[in-house]
């Protein structure tokens, strides 16, 4: 590759206005979404799939990486994914932990002492 | 030739030497480098948020006006700042210097503006009574469960937290374009495309902090305004 060709910066503004229009697409419709009644995992399910898709749009043609070598998109993305992943690895705990708060919402009750003999 | 010399020659052609084997400079590979770390400090913020909140009840106070409108203008200044930037190193990538910097310099304005927007939003709850580790009481009042369980008061911290987190960047990522803005004349189009990189890591981070802080905690039912 030459040095000319380097310093080219691929896409025209036309396709960088359209991006930001489909930003503002799914920004908005995720505003619309805070307002339907559903439940909360599905809510967190479509916003992520969204919030993912919003930044796949960013990195790959704001943050050019799409124009870029696959070497270098090979190590940035799949580690950064793994690493995200592994950081579920807690959450079990955190269902436990509500789980050990609520169960003793009363008092625990007193044990009936026995008779005396 | 078998598959396995080739392989190697190829190997060798972009890891023996003598030439950049991602195609990018040393200074942008630093810079993806650091994005990459970033994220690891906000996923960590996020999932910590997530964890708080599954185990525990949760308050979701977020009134349409002004906390949505005001979040959803915020958005609206971020992602029209990342696009400026990109017509920014566009424009420097024509070699066109001046024109890039004006871009830059409105960058910076939108940037500014999600600044103010966002701290007159932080006003608004901390006048309410929203601190780190408090709630405000008619919060506490309207959340409480009906099996008598108080929502949290960490909502107050992962609140304050990611979002000043985020708020530090954007003030960073401020005062590093005035720099670039100010001696863009003498830096490589390489060295603006670095700054547009961070701007825009910037932005991709509120595209997960605005619906997870903001969207999942709306007051659907009105509740705190009766």
């Amino acid at each position: 590759m030459s040095a000319h060709a380097e310093e080219h910066f691929a896409g025209s503004n036309k396709l960088f206005i359209s991006i930001w229009g489909w930003l503002l697409l799914l920004t908005l419709f995720e505003i619309f979404l805070a307002y339907k009644p559903m439940s909360t995992m599905i809510m967190l399910t479509i916003l992520l799939g969204l919030s993912v898709i919003k930044a796949a749009l960013i990195v790959a043609y704001f943050m050019h990486l799409k124009f870029e070598r696959l070497s270098l998109v090979l190590t940035i993305v799949p580690m950064l994914v793994v690493c995200i992943l592994l950081l579920l690895v807690f959450f079990p705990d955190s269902f436990r932990s509500a789980g050990l708060r609520y169960k003793f919402k009363e008092p625990p009750p007193v044990p009936v002492e026995s008779p005396e003999p | 030739m078998s598959t396995e010399a080739r392989a190697e020659r190829f190997a060798a052609a972009d890891w023996g030497g003598g030439v950049l084997p991602y195609r990018v400079g040393h200074r942008k590979l630093g810079m993806w480098l650091f994005i990459v770390s970033d994220c690891l400090t906000f996923s960590a913020l996020l999932m910590g948020y997530a964890y708080l909140r599954a185990s525990n009840v949760w308050p979701t106070p977020f009134p349409f006006y002004p906390s949505i409108v005001f979040s959803s203008v915020m958005t609206f200044c971020l992602l029209s700042s990342s696009l400026t930037m990109v017509f920014g190193v566009s424009a420097s990538s024509r070699g066109d210097k001046a024109r890039a910097r004006k871009w830059i310099l409105a960058t910076i304005f939108f940037g500014v503006a999600f600044i103010v927007l966002h701290l007159i939003e932080w006003r608004h709850l901390i006048s309410e009574g929203l601190r780190p580790f408090y709630l405000p009481e008619h919060w506490v009042n309207v959340f409480t469960t009906t099996e008598g369980v108080p929502p949290t008061p960490l909502f107050g911290a992962t609140f304050f937290t990611i979002t000043g987190l985020h708020m530090f960047h954007v003030a960073t990522g401020a005062i590093y374009l005035s720099v670039v803005a100010a001696r863009v004349k003498k830096l490589k189009h390489e060295d603006i495309e670095i700054s547009g990189l961070y701007w825009h890591f910037v932005d991709l981070v509120w595209m997960f902090v605005f619906p997870l802080i903001y969207i999942l905690s709306v007051d659907v039912g009105g509740h705190l305004a009766r």
